[in-house]
Protein backbone atom coordinates (compact mmCIF):
# COMPACT_ATOMS: atom_id res chain seq x y z
CA UNK A 1 0.00 0.00 0.00
CA UNK A 2 1.63 3.28 -1.04
CA UNK A 3 1.84 5.84 1.72
CA UNK A 4 0.12 9.14 1.63
CA UNK A 5 3.24 11.24 1.06
CA UNK A 6 3.24 14.22 -1.28
CA UNK A 7 6.48 14.56 -3.22
CA UNK A 8 9.70 13.75 -1.40
CA UNK A 9 10.59 14.13 2.25
CA UNK A 10 14.32 14.37 2.70
CA UNK A 11 16.96 15.02 5.28
CA UNK A 12 20.72 15.17 5.72
CA UNK A 13 23.10 14.30 8.53
CA UNK A 14 26.76 15.07 8.78
CA UNK A 15 28.89 12.30 10.26
CA UNK A 16 32.27 12.84 11.84
CA UNK A 17 34.88 10.10 11.75
CA UNK A 18 35.88 8.76 15.16
CA UNK A 19 32.91 10.33 16.87
CA UNK A 20 31.45 7.26 18.55
CA UNK A 21 29.57 9.45 21.01
CA UNK A 22 26.86 10.47 18.59
CA UNK A 23 26.75 7.17 16.69
CA UNK A 24 23.17 6.20 16.01
CA UNK A 25 21.73 9.70 15.89
CA UNK A 26 20.99 9.68 12.17
CA UNK A 27 19.36 6.25 12.42
CA UNK A 28 17.33 7.31 15.45
CA UNK A 29 16.05 10.44 13.69
CA UNK A 30 15.21 8.49 10.56
CA UNK A 31 13.41 5.82 12.60
CA UNK A 32 11.30 8.52 14.27
CA UNK A 33 10.50 10.12 10.93
CA UNK A 34 9.39 6.81 9.40
CA UNK A 35 7.25 6.03 12.46
CA UNK A 36 5.60 9.44 12.21
CA UNK A 37 4.76 8.74 8.57
CA UNK A 38 3.19 5.42 9.50
CA UNK A 39 5.66 3.30 7.55
CA UNK A 40 5.37 -0.46 8.04
CA UNK A 41 7.32 -1.80 11.08
CA UNK A 42 9.32 -4.31 9.04
CA UNK A 43 10.46 -1.57 6.68
CA UNK A 44 11.43 0.65 9.61
CA UNK A 45 13.47 -2.19 11.09
CA UNK A 46 15.32 -2.80 7.81
CA UNK A 47 15.98 0.91 7.21
CA UNK A 48 17.20 1.35 10.78
CA UNK A 49 19.67 -1.54 10.59
CA UNK A 50 20.98 -0.45 7.17
CA UNK A 51 21.34 3.20 8.24
CA UNK A 52 23.03 2.40 11.53
CA UNK A 53 25.59 0.12 9.88
CA UNK A 54 26.29 2.83 7.29
CA UNK A 55 26.70 5.42 10.03
CA UNK A 56 29.12 3.17 11.91
CA UNK A 57 31.22 2.57 8.80
CA UNK A 58 31.74 6.31 8.33
CA UNK A 59 32.55 6.77 12.03
CA UNK A 60 34.96 3.83 12.10
CA UNK A 61 36.79 4.32 8.81
CA UNK A 62 36.36 7.81 7.38
CA UNK A 63 37.30 11.35 8.30
CA UNK A 64 33.77 12.57 7.63
CA UNK A 65 30.71 11.81 5.61
CA UNK A 66 27.12 12.68 4.81
CA UNK A 67 23.97 10.68 4.98
CA UNK A 68 20.96 11.76 2.93
CA UNK A 69 17.56 10.17 2.94
CA UNK A 70 14.65 10.59 0.56
CA UNK A 71 11.21 9.23 1.38
CA UNK A 72 8.48 9.03 -1.24
CA UNK A 73 5.12 7.27 -1.19
CA UNK A 74 6.78 4.14 -2.59
CA UNK A 75 10.25 3.82 -1.10
CA UNK A 76 13.04 5.16 1.02
CA UNK A 77 16.44 5.89 -0.45
CA UNK A 78 19.49 6.30 1.77
CA UNK A 79 22.70 7.70 0.30
CA UNK A 80 25.97 7.85 2.16
CA UNK A 81 29.11 9.51 0.87
CA UNK A 82 32.31 9.64 2.87
CA UNK A 83 35.78 11.08 2.72
CA UNK A 84 37.51 7.92 3.76
CA UNK A 85 40.32 5.63 2.67
CA UNK A 86 38.14 3.89 0.06
CA UNK A 87 37.79 0.15 -0.36
CA UNK A 88 40.45 -1.69 -2.37
CA UNK A 89 38.46 -4.83 -3.08
CA UNK A 90 34.71 -4.35 -2.86
CA UNK A 91 33.96 -8.01 -3.54
CA UNK A 92 36.06 -9.01 -0.56
CA UNK A 93 34.56 -6.27 1.63
CA UNK A 94 31.08 -7.59 0.83
CA UNK A 95 31.97 -11.03 2.18
CA UNK A 96 30.54 -11.77 5.58
CA UNK A 97 33.31 -11.92 8.17
CA UNK A 98 35.87 -9.94 6.16
CA UNK A 99 37.01 -6.79 7.92
CA UNK A 100 39.94 -4.39 7.94
CA UNK A 101 39.00 -2.86 11.29
CA UNK A 102 41.81 -2.26 13.77
CA UNK A 103 41.93 -4.22 17.05
CA UNK A 104 40.55 -1.44 19.24
CA UNK A 105 37.43 -1.26 17.06
CA UNK A 106 37.01 -5.04 17.24
CA UNK A 107 37.31 -4.91 21.01
CA UNK A 108 34.24 -2.66 21.00
CA UNK A 109 32.34 -5.39 19.22
CA UNK A 110 32.48 -3.68 15.82
CA UNK A 111 34.51 -4.78 12.82
CA UNK A 112 33.07 -8.29 12.63
CA UNK A 113 32.68 -8.02 8.87
CA UNK A 114 28.91 -7.84 9.09
CA UNK A 115 28.27 -4.19 8.31
CA UNK A 116 28.15 -4.12 4.51
CA UNK A 117 26.43 -7.55 4.27
CA UNK A 118 23.81 -6.35 6.78
CA UNK A 119 23.25 -3.23 4.69
CA UNK A 120 22.85 -5.24 1.50
CA UNK A 121 20.59 -7.82 3.13
CA UNK A 122 18.20 -5.16 4.34
CA UNK A 123 18.01 -3.25 1.03
CA UNK A 124 16.04 -4.00 -2.12
CA UNK A 125 18.66 -2.13 -4.12
CA UNK A 126 22.25 -1.76 -2.96
CA UNK A 127 24.96 0.13 -4.85
CA UNK A 128 28.48 0.75 -3.67
CA UNK A 129 31.27 2.71 -5.35
CA UNK A 130 34.66 3.41 -3.95
CA UNK A 131 37.86 5.14 -4.96
CA UNK A 132 40.95 4.35 -2.91
CA UNK A 133 42.25 7.52 -1.29
CA UNK A 134 39.06 9.45 -2.01
CA UNK A 135 36.08 7.78 -0.41
CA UNK A 136 33.09 5.52 -0.68
CA UNK A 137 29.48 6.09 -1.67
CA UNK A 138 26.61 3.75 -0.94
CA UNK A 139 23.04 3.96 -2.15
CA UNK A 140 20.31 1.80 -0.64
CA UNK A 141 16.67 1.66 -1.62
CA UNK A 142 13.98 -0.06 0.40
CA UNK A 143 10.61 -0.37 -1.31
CA UNK A 144 7.41 -0.05 0.68
CA UNK A 145 5.11 -3.06 0.47
CA UNK B 1 7.83 -11.81 32.01
CA UNK B 2 8.44 -8.44 33.57
CA UNK B 3 12.01 -7.18 33.68
CA UNK B 4 11.52 -6.53 37.40
CA UNK B 5 10.83 -10.24 37.99
CA UNK B 6 14.05 -11.24 36.22
CA UNK B 7 16.01 -8.63 38.16
CA UNK B 8 14.60 -9.86 41.47
CA UNK B 9 14.94 -13.57 40.71
CA UNK B 10 18.59 -13.29 39.64
CA UNK B 11 19.63 -10.45 41.99
CA UNK B 12 20.74 -8.20 39.15
CA UNK B 13 22.02 -4.79 40.14
CA UNK B 14 20.09 -1.95 38.53
CA UNK B 15 22.33 0.79 37.13
CA UNK B 16 20.01 2.94 35.01
CA UNK B 17 16.39 3.80 34.24
CA UNK B 18 14.39 2.07 36.96
CA UNK B 19 11.08 2.85 35.20
CA UNK B 20 12.05 0.30 32.55
CA UNK B 21 11.59 -2.51 35.07
CA UNK B 22 7.91 -2.51 34.18
CA UNK B 23 8.75 -3.57 30.62
CA UNK B 24 7.76 -6.98 29.39
CA UNK B 25 10.63 -9.23 28.30
CA UNK B 26 9.77 -11.76 25.61
CA UNK B 27 13.16 -13.31 24.99
CA UNK B 28 16.89 -12.84 25.31
CA UNK B 29 19.92 -12.47 23.07
CA UNK B 30 23.57 -13.09 23.96
CA UNK B 31 26.28 -11.45 21.87
CA UNK B 32 29.25 -9.13 22.11
CA UNK B 33 29.22 -8.27 18.41
CA UNK B 34 27.12 -5.19 17.87
CA UNK B 35 26.31 -5.84 14.23
CA UNK B 36 25.10 -9.31 15.20
CA UNK B 37 22.77 -7.78 17.79
CA UNK B 38 21.58 -5.24 15.20
CA UNK B 39 20.86 -8.05 12.74
CA UNK B 40 19.47 -10.79 14.94
CA UNK B 41 18.07 -9.55 18.25
CA UNK B 42 14.32 -9.08 18.52
CA UNK B 43 12.22 -6.32 19.96
CA UNK B 44 11.38 -7.16 23.57
CA UNK B 45 14.65 -9.04 24.12
CA UNK B 46 16.90 -8.64 27.09
CA UNK B 47 20.53 -8.41 25.90
CA UNK B 48 23.36 -10.17 27.70
CA UNK B 49 26.82 -8.79 26.88
CA UNK B 50 30.23 -7.82 28.23
CA UNK B 51 30.39 -4.65 26.11
CA UNK B 52 30.09 -1.50 28.19
CA UNK B 53 30.88 1.39 25.83
CA UNK B 54 28.13 3.80 24.95
CA UNK B 55 27.22 2.38 21.53
CA UNK B 56 25.37 -0.44 23.32
CA UNK B 57 22.73 2.13 24.26
CA UNK B 58 22.15 3.17 20.64
CA UNK B 59 21.91 -0.46 19.55
CA UNK B 60 19.45 -1.30 22.34
CA UNK B 61 17.37 1.77 21.64
CA UNK B 62 17.22 1.21 17.86
CA UNK B 63 16.29 -2.45 18.26
CA UNK B 64 13.69 -1.98 20.99
CA UNK B 65 15.68 -4.03 23.50
CA UNK B 66 14.08 -3.91 26.92
CA UNK B 67 17.11 -4.25 29.12
CA UNK B 68 20.85 -4.90 29.06
CA UNK B 69 22.64 -7.27 31.43
CA UNK B 70 26.35 -6.56 31.73
CA UNK B 71 28.14 -9.71 32.83
CA UNK B 72 31.12 -10.52 35.09
CA UNK B 73 30.82 -7.34 37.13
CA UNK B 74 32.37 -5.20 34.44
CA UNK B 75 32.64 -1.53 35.21
CA UNK B 76 30.40 0.67 33.10
CA UNK B 77 31.76 4.06 31.96
CA UNK B 78 29.90 7.08 33.30
CA UNK B 79 29.07 8.30 29.75
CA UNK B 80 27.31 5.00 29.01
CA UNK B 81 25.21 5.29 32.18
CA UNK B 82 24.26 8.86 31.34
CA UNK B 83 23.30 8.00 27.77
CA UNK B 84 21.24 5.02 28.96
CA UNK B 85 19.36 7.23 31.40
CA UNK B 86 18.68 9.77 28.62
CA UNK B 87 17.55 7.11 26.15
CA UNK B 88 15.49 5.25 28.75
CA UNK B 89 17.41 2.00 28.58
CA UNK B 90 17.63 -0.13 31.72
CA UNK B 91 21.13 -1.42 32.35
CA UNK B 92 21.74 -4.06 35.00
CA UNK B 93 24.88 -5.90 36.07
CA UNK B 94 25.67 -9.33 37.45
CA UNK B 95 28.79 -11.04 38.77
CA UNK B 96 27.92 -14.12 36.71
CA UNK B 97 29.61 -14.76 33.34
CA UNK B 98 27.45 -14.75 30.19
CA UNK B 99 26.97 -18.54 30.02
CA UNK B 100 25.60 -18.76 33.56
CA UNK B 101 23.29 -15.78 33.43
CA UNK B 102 22.02 -16.80 29.98
CA UNK B 103 21.20 -20.26 31.33
CA UNK B 104 19.29 -18.82 34.25
CA UNK B 105 17.36 -16.34 32.10
CA UNK B 106 16.58 -19.13 29.65
CA UNK B 107 15.01 -21.17 32.45
CA UNK B 108 12.97 -18.18 33.63
CA UNK B 109 11.63 -17.38 30.16
CA UNK B 110 11.11 -20.97 29.00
Amino acid sequence: MPLNIDGTIDGTFQLIGGNFTTAGEASTQLKLKLSELGVDETIIRRATIATFEAEMNVIIYAAAGWLHYYITSRSITIKIADMGPGIENIELAMQEGYSTAPDWVREMGWGAGMGLPNMKKNSDLFKIDSVVGEGTTVEMVINFP
Amino acid sequence: MKLSDIVKELSLEIKTYKDGLQNNVTGAYVSDLLSDVMANSKEGNIWITLQTHMNIVAVASLKGIKGIVIVSNRQIPEETLKKAEDEKITITTTSMPAFEIAGKIYLLLK
